[in-house]
């Protein structure tokens, strides 16, 4: 068994003049839930349209449960369900006639699951697709994407749009079914809350490539903010500074850690996830494509 | 109480500082010392515990692990996970009383001071944190 459940190297995509992806690297480990966050444009939705092998990189390679994805790897496909705010569902049929039409087309469809699923979720199964809300019809999409037991989920924006109930409802869903079946998924999302309490892996994305990727509890533990007075301010060597603020009293850093602070003049706390997501989508936003060199350059 | 239901309800505040499995770490240890929970006290499996909030069940199982490393649950194979019975759980309920009523004290203090809530969090912030460093 693989242990990466998504590698991409060097992956790059080009729509005519313009990059959706330059230079993404990138390893998910199976088992993990990882966010992608980054602003509209980033390039969230190619990436995980390439992984889901419905669009074809142009340079670099992406494998996803250790096969390269693509419309001939029929194998991969079963055990890979990617779903988008697309939403295929027929709006006539019912919700049981949606899965009797979707047992029959995939070869790995639990239909007990499918059952549980809706169930829960307080959709009958004689419900018509156009009487369903738009959260029960994402609600919907997602236990057919779901009822597929597939080892990979790719879902782009899976509760975007929903209202809180029908959101909270349906991110308890994806979550039964990782605590059942151990399944990795990586979604894109806006809503940095999610981030905290369902990702344990976080990729932040701008202006179409990777700004950080890695295990959300070793980026909290790696980033403090650091004050001191302008004039004792002298980072030590291995700290690079992510943002910086500055009054008249104090400079204050948000500071990635490649050991633990010993120099006694900084005062320090621990960041919460939403300052380092928006601090780091700030330093891509100010210098596109040179982030990295940024974060080298400081000491 | 109700004998059906699972004996603790977790809650999660995303926003907070504290990791997500420190929390639910904590809210067990606050339960045991504040005698809402006891020894053999079955904690909810994970698949219940990510049907009431919404929770990544990696993290529920890296809090279980962690509560058993430090010994106040542990896990019976087949069974789940059960708060430990602890000779100790009576004192530490005491010492937790304790150290209350001596916050209150310097809380009342404190106010008197001029200080709001948000000042005293601050300051207890910044003193855990300089503690943490010190401790790490």
């Amino acid at each position: 068994m693989s242990s990466v459940a998504l590698e991409a190297t060097h992956l790059a995509k080009r729509f005519g003049r313009r990059w959706a992806l330059r230079d993404c690297t990138v390893s998910i480990p199976t088992g993990r839930v990882a966010a992608l966050v980054g602003p509209n444009g980033a390039g969230k939705s190619t990436l995980l349209r390439i992984a889901a092998g419905l669009t074809r990189p142009s340079s670099g390679s992406v494998h996803v449960l250790g096969g390269a994805p693509g419309g001939d790897n029929v194998e991969l496909l079963t055990r890979v369900g990617y779903l988008d705010q697309e939403r295929p569902l027929y709006r006539g049929f019912r919700v049981e006639e949606m899965f009797r039409f979707a047992a029959g087309t995939n070869p790995t469809w639990d239909m007990d699951t499918a059952h549980r699923y809706v169930e829960r979720l307080g959709i009958s199964l004689r419900d018509r697709v156009d009487g369903l809300s738009g959260g029960q019809r994402a609600q919907v999409a997602l236990t057919m994407t779901l009822a597929k037991l597939p080892e990979l989920l790719l879902l782009d924006e899976p509760a975007a749009a929903l209202d809180p109930v029908a959101r909270e409802d349906l991110l308890r869903l994806l979550m039964s079914q990782v605590a059942e079946r151990a399944t990795t998924v990586v979604l894109s999302t806006h809503a940095l809350g999610d981030v905290a309490s369902i990702c344990d892996y976080l990729v932040v994305m701008s202006h179409s490539t990777i700004v950080l990727s890695d295990e959300l509890e070793f980026i909290v533990e790696s980033h403090r903010w650091l004050s001191a007075h302008p004039s004792t301010a002298t980072l030590p060597d291995g700290v690079a500074v992510v943002e910086e603020r500055e009054s008249s009293r104090d400079v204050t850093v948000l500071a990635r850690l490649t050991e633990p602070l010993e120099d006694e003049t900084w005062r320090v706390a621990v960041p919460t996830i939403d300052e380092i997501i928006m601090a780091y989508l700030r330093l891509g936003a100010s210098s596109p494509g040179a982030s990295s060199s940024a974060l080298d350059g400081a000491s | 109480m109700s004998a059906h239901g699972p004996s603790i309800h977790f809650r999660l505040d995303a926003r907070s500082a504290v990791a997500p499995y420190r929390q639910l770490v904590d809210q067990v240890r606050q339960a045991v010392a504040g005698g809402r929970l006891h020894g053999g006290d079955q904690l909810p499996s994970v698949r219940e515990v990510v049907t009431q909030v919404t929770i990544n069940p990696n993290t529920v199982h890296r809090a279980y692990r962690e509560l058993e490393h430090l010994g106040l649950a542990e896990g019976r194979a087949g069974l789940g996970t059960f708060v430990t019975e602890s000779p100790y759980q009576s004192d530490a309920a005491a010492q937790y009383e304790q150290l209350s009523q001596e916050l209150r004290k310097w809380t009342q203090r404190a106010h008197a001071a001029g200080l709001d809530v948000e000042d005293m969090t601050d300051l207890l912030g910044r003193i855990l944190n300089r503690d943490a460093r010190v401790l790490s």
